[in-house]
Order: C-alpha cells, then sequence, then structure tokens
C-alpha cells in the first residue's frame, strides 16, 4: 500500500507545519509555501505524512494511496 | 479519603473541576489565537502551538466531564444530569447553570467538528469553530454567575486574568482578520 | 452515415477561407447571409435524422482539437461528458483574455452563426440541458449584437436549448475553463483546484463541456461537411483549418486563416511580411514561447511541429518582433502583466511571479549586475506547476524562452547594461489596470479561503 502526497495550492496559505513535520519530504520555498520533494512517500515516513496532513491548519497537504483516484 | 456524596467533598471536586476546566480552555483558545497568527520561535515550532491547541481542548472536555458528573452526583442539589446539555431546565440556578450547558453544547461541537474535519469542508468547520469566541465568554459567565465562588479573592483574580488575556488575543485576531478582509 | 449524404446544398469549399468564407469585414454576417453561405443547421438529434453521439463519432474522426490553448481532443472531451452522470451543460469560452489575440472577438462580432450553430450541435451531443456563451462583461457592444443574433435564432426556432449570455470578470485568469464555470456557479472568477475537473462536475454539478468559441465554429462546418471535408486540407496529424492572430512588425497585422502545418514564414508572408528585419517570433500566447526568426521561420504551424522547436500552438498567436525592439523589455512588461493577473490564490504565483518580473525588468532595464540572468534561473523552477491552474506556468513558459531564444541579448544587458532597443515603443499590448473585481456580488470574499487562516 505506497501512497502519494499533494498540496491543494488554493488551500495552502503557508503555515508550514507540514515541513516542520516532515522534513525529508518537504521544504519550503522563500515565501513560505510547500515544496513536495517526491511525491510518493517512502514507506518508513507514512505515519508522519499522515500526522503532516491532520495537523495543517487548512487541510491543504492531501494525502492519498496510490491509484485510489481520489483526493 | 474517601468522596462520600454527602458533605462538602462533591461539592469542592466540582468547583475545582470547573476552575481547571476555564485555565484549560483559556489556554485552548490562547493557543488557537497563536495558530491563527503563525506564531513560533526557533524553539517554538508551530505544530507544537497547533498541537497543543488539539490536545488541550480534548483535555478540557476530560475535565468538564468530572465537573458535571460531581455536580450530578452531589446529593446536597438535585440537578439531573439533562440539565448539563439542556439549557435551563434545572431549577436550581436555572439561568448560570443553562449558561454552562450552551458551553458545554458549544464546546462538544466544537471538538466534534474538528474531529472530522477532513469529512468537513473548510468553509463549514471555520463557521462552526468561530463559535469558539461565544462558548468561552458564556463559559466564564456560568462560573462567575453561579456565585459559588464569587467572594474567593484568588478565584477572581484568576478568572478577570484569564479574561483580560483572550479579550487582548481575540481583539488582535479580529483586527487582523478584518484588515486581511480589507485587501 | 457517408458524407455524401451530409453535404449541405451549396458545395462544401475544399481549400482556404473555410470559417472566414463569405465574412463582411464592416458588418456582422445575419442569419440569412450565414445560411446562405454554409447551408442551415443540419438536423442532429432533437428529432433530426442523425443520433447525436454519431456527431461524436464525426468529431472524433475529423481530429478536431481545441482551439483556446491546450488542444485537447474536442471529440474525446465530449464523449467524457456525454457518458457524464447528470445532464450535461455547453459553457461557448469566448472571453480570449489573451491581450494579442483578436480571433475569437473576430468570430464572435463577425461570424456568430457559426458560433452559436456549434453551440446548438455540441448541446445536442452530449445532450445538454443548459448553455453559455461567455465574453467579457465589459463588452457591453458585442453582448448586445449577440442578443442579437441569438434573437434572430429563436424566431427561426433553431436553438431547442436556449442559450444563455453571460459576462465575465476581464481579468485574464476569468477565461481560464475552471474560473469560468466557479463564475456560473455563482462564485468568484478564479480557477479551482481539481479534482473534479469541469468535465465531470462543472456547472451546478453536472459534466460540463467548455469549448473555444472557435472550436464550435469549426464543429459548425463540420456537422454540415463531415470529418473528411475537414481532414482535407492541414497535417494528417494535425489536420483542419486555424484562425491565427499576427501582429507586430507586419505589413498587414491581423486574423487569417490557416491550414495546420503552414510554416511559421509563410504566415508571416500572409500577414504582409515583415516590415523590418525581425529578430524573433512570439508563438501562442503570453503563455507561449519565443522563437528566434531564423529558427522559426520553418516550423510548421502546429503542435506537434512547435512544440518540437520548444513552442506550442497556444491561442494561434503569432508576434513579429523587429530587431529594433528590445526582447527582454518587451517580455519583462508581459511578465509584469502576468504577474497583475495572478488570481492571487497561490503562494508560488501571487509572490513568485511578481518577483520573476522584478528578476526581468531588472535584467531589461537596469542591467542585470551580473546576477539577474542567475536569479531568473532559480526563480522559474520555483514557480512552474506550483499553482492550481497553468498562469503561472504560463509566464515562467515565456521568460524560459526568452533566456533560451535571448541568450546572448540577456549576456549583454547582465553585465553591460540595457541595449538601445528598451527605448523603443513597446510592441506588445498589455491592457491598463481596469476590471479590477473578481465578482458582481460580494459573496463572503474573505471566507473563500483566502484570509488569514
Amino acid at each position: 500500500m505506497s501512497y502519494e502526497l499533494r498540496v491543494n495550492p488554493i488551500a495552502c496559505t503557508g503555515h508550514g507545519l507540514c515541513a516542520e513535520l516532515l522534513p525529508e519530504l518537504i521544504e519550503l520555498d522563500p515565501w513560505g509555501y510547500p515544496i513536495l520533494m517526491s511525491a510518493t512517500v517512502p514507506q518508513g515516513l507514512v505515519m508522519h505524512a499522515k500526522r503532516a496532513a491532520a495537523t495543517c491548519p487548512t487541510l491543504a497537504l492531501l494525502l492519498n494511496r496510490t491509484g485510489d483516484g481520489r483526493w | 479519603m474517601s468522596i462520600s456524596l454527602h458533605g462538602p467533598g462533591m461539592w469542592y471536586a466540582t468547583r475545582a473541576a470547573g476552575l481547571v476546566s476555564l485555565l484549560l480552555l483559556t489556554a485552548s483558545v490562547l493557543l488557537g489565537v497563536l495558530t491563527a497568527g503563525r506564531f513560533s520561535t526557533e524553539r517554538w515550532p508551530r505544530f507544537l502551538t497547533a498541537g497543543l491547541h488539539r490536545n488541550l481542548s480534548l483535555l478540557v472536555l476530560v475535565f468538564l466531564a468530572l465537573h458535571v458528573s460531581t455536580t450530578v452526583l452531589d446529593s446536597y442539589v438535585s440537578i439531573p444530569v439533562t440539565a448539563a446539555f439542556v439549557p435551563f431546565i434545572s431549577a436550581y440556578k436555572t439561568f448560570w447553570l443553562g449558561l454552562g450547558a450552551i458551553a458545554l453544547d458549544l464546546l462538544l461541537a466544537l471538538v466534534a467538528t474538528s474531529l472530522v474535519r477532513n469529512r468537513l469542508s473548510l468553509r463549514s468547520w471555520r463557521r462552526v469553530h468561530w463559535l469558539a469566541y461565544a462558548c468561552w465568554p458564556i463559559g466564564l459567565a456560568h462560573g462567575l454567575g453561579i456565585g459559588t465562588d464569587r467572594d474567593t479573592t484568588w478565584v477572581f483574580a484568576l478568572t478577570i486574568g484569564c479574561a483580560s488575556m483572550v479579550a487582548a488575543a481575540a481583539t488582535w485576531r479580529l483586527v487582523t482578520t478584518a484588515r486581511a478582509g480589507a485587501r | 452515415m457517408t458524407n455524401l449524404e451530409l453535404r449541405s446544398r451549396r458545395p462544401p469549399v475544399l481549400r482556404l477561407p473555410r470559417l472566414l468564407a463569405g465574412m463582411s469585414y464592416y458588418t456582422v454576417t445575419g442569419l440569412r447571409e450565414h445560411e446562405r453561405q454554409h447551408g442551415p443547421l443540419p438536423a442532429w438529434g432533437n428529432g433530426g435524422r442523425q443520433r447525436p453521439d454519431r456527431l461524436i463519432d464525426l468529431v472524433e474522426r475529423s481530429g478536431l482539437t481545441g482551439r483556446g490553448g491546450a488542444g485537447f481532443p474536442t471529440g474525446r472531451k465530449m464523449r467524457t461528458v456525454a457518458a457524464g452522470a447528470g445532464k450535461a451543460v455547453v459553457v461557448a469560452n469566448g472571453a480570449e483574455g489573451e491581450p494579442a489575440s483578436c480571433k475569437d472577438r473576430l468570430l464572435l462580432t463577425r461570424l456568430p452563426h457559426l458560433v452559436l450553430d456549434g453551440i446548438t450541435l455540441a448541446a445536442s451531443a452530449v445532450r445538454a440541458s443548459a448553455a453559455y456563451l461567455c465574453v467579457h462583461g465589459g463588452e457591453t457592444g458585442l453582448l448586445a449584437s449577440l442578443e442579437h443574433a441569438v434573437a434572430e435564432r429563436e424566431t427561426a426556432g433553431l436553438d431547442p436549448v436556449p442559450i444563455q449570455l453571460a459576462g465575465l470578470p476581464g481579468r485574464y485568469v476569468s477565461s481560464e475553463q475552471s474560473a469560468i464555470v466557479r463564475y456560473l456557479n455563482g462564485g468568484p472568477g478564479k480557477p479551482a483546484f481539481s479534482p473534479p475537473r469541469t468535465h465531470e462536475r462543472g456547472v451546478n454539478g453536472r459534466p460540463t463541456l467548455v469549448n473555444n468559441v472557435e472550436t464550435l465554429a469549426h464543429l459548425a462546418l463540420i456537422a454540415r461537411h463531415g470529418d473528411r471535408w475537414f481532414r482535407g486540407i492541414g497535417l494528417p496529424s494535425a489536420p483542419g483549418s486555424t484562425l491565427v492572430t499576427v501582429s507586430g512588425a507586419v505589413g498587414r497585422p491581423g486574423v487569417y486563416e490557416i491550414a495546420l502545418g503552414t510554416p511559421l514564414g509563410q504566415v508571416v508572408m500572409m500577414a504582409g511580411g515583415p516590415v523590418e528585419r525581425l529578430q524573433a517570433l512570439l508563438v501562442g500566447g503570453y503563455f507561449g514561447a519565443w522563437l528566434p526568426a531564423e529558427v522559426a521561420w520553418k516550423v510548421p504551424m502546429c503542435q506537434a511541429g512547435l512544440k518540437a522547436a520548444g513552442g506550442a500552438m497556444g491561442a494561434g498567436l503569432v508576434v513579429a518582433l523587429p530587431d529594433s525592439s528590445c526582447a527582454l523589455a518587451e517580455t519583462a512588461r508581459v511578465v509584469r502583466y502576468l504577474a497583475g493577473e495572478s488570481a492571487g490564490q497561490c503562494g508560488p504565483c501571487r509572490f513568485g511571479l511578481p518577483a520573476l518580473a522584478d528578476a526581468v525588468t531588472d535584467l531589461a532595464y537596469a542591467g542585470g549586475r551580473g546576477r539577474a540572468v542567475d536569479e531568473i534561473a532559480c526563480l522559474v523552477p520555483l514557480i512552474e506547476g506550483r499553482g492550481a491552474c497553468r498562469h503561472p506556468d504560463g509566464a515562467t513558459q515565456l521568460v524560459r524562452s526568452a533566456m533560451w531564444a535571448f541568450e546572448a541579448d540577456a549576456r549583454w544587458h547582465d553585465h553591460r547594461g540595457p541595449c538601445a532597443g528598451v527605448r523603443r515603443a513597446p510592441l506588445l499590448p498589455v491592457p491598463g489596470d481596469d476590471d479590477g473585481d473578481w465578482l458582481d456580488g460580494e459573496d463572503g470574499y474573505w471566507l473563500d479561503g483566502e484570509d488569514t487562516l
């Protein structure tokens, strides 16, 4: 079961909690918005990715099972 | 020491639980404002603010459960458990107790919507969450008005302290939101 | 159904012009002249002889692709919408946000019945129950003229699904597909996050077919003359004709109809040829790409040909840049315009495009002090692909192509300062900041997700 990350750029207002909780995959650009270094989440980081997605104040970080099609 | 159903044991427990609930709720409101205000320092990351806000809010529920159950079980006054959820149905201090019920209902709405927020639209969740600015003062009014500790100085001072902090934070939040909306 | 049976009373024009056949440059072609030129509206579905999905088959076989910029196969889009859940909606996009493009405007002001025929045919093909024609809301004259055309057809009973006219906010991104749908749903004319895509859930949550007005005009003729006729000009991989807007340093700027695959040089010659030696062509639109003149001349104007040369079809725009202009200055002005046209919904676009505009302006007008080219190279990947719509990508594509096509100029500017060309009068039109609103009503503007949380 592999997971994919995606950012809803309209919902995102650059709080940056995702980069604090998942620094291995998310970096912040000069304006505070997330850059996803990789869309697929390695197995060991799935829990952290789930936490990061749940902690986003605007629910802009989306986590999806690959091939699910629904975000 | 045993807590008997007679005597002041329950009464102390209720007051204590109520006061702790107020303090925790105040802290939660302040942390909520800090979350929206994107507060962070080098040693204090944003997820800490957000996480504490969430956890303290859940903790409030624990102390409120204690507060409600000790009130209900206290045989000195007869207060049905339904009075904790349906406002203004208790015979004892109808109005002030009723405020407590309203505050509790609002808090339950806030927590319930937040627990399922990934199933709601952001707009709906946010509209409910603004009710926090109603929940807190109503809870505070309940505590002040119910009269139990009105004359205890330190309790009163604590209450005023909480009130001023939340008032300052709420004003700041409203001002920045209005400014952003006018953009 | 063979092409024999599809042929209208008047023999179809095998060569050019097709869309522009019989067009008057001074007045609008009314319903009677339109029917005299092209034949009456063919009866597809709605009690007519043909089944509506046969029209979709025909469009698919014809190879018609979208003429709004994305170039998506129209038949496939129609099929997806027709197969969607719920009654479909057809939206014709005539807003033409691209400042240097006039082809849609030409169709709507001179040949509205081609577009309106296309809308009705598309509506019957996808079994739509609602149809909209969208133009820039500020164009009151155009709206009046279109109302007249719609009324003409109402009298003749041509459109079983009434075509509703809608005036969109005048911003560049408001003519984007999801922005239009959002506006028609009562929201601001700003792009939306997808999924869901508009052809799955669009206006009122129904499958929505959004097509450029030129695409629908082609549809009107394909329904009359068939797919073999449509494929009679152009290339096998890029069949049919298309409208291009040629401007800049050419003798006769204007809208021309060409066969797809026509080399760019020939297109420039059709428009009167260069009036000065050219250094480059801007192809596609402000979200398109610069091609150096020597490279561009032989490039066939079709999606595949342009992509191979580093460009794209876009909105069918060709602007000829003369030697005396400064390409970097022109690019800087366009990027500044695009930055101002950001919907402001996504951070990388809202903050990145102004930063990019600053860097390119710096390079063009102030001389980059040796840093600007590097700064631009850093900014472009930070902005590309990180917005909800393709607006920031358009700007970055333009800048990327400028840095490639004018590499020597960029280095010169960076180290030696602005060239003489920056003082030349600007060539590319950049509208002033009118129509600043996104919304007619005042919906919860700040509840829209744009506030401080």
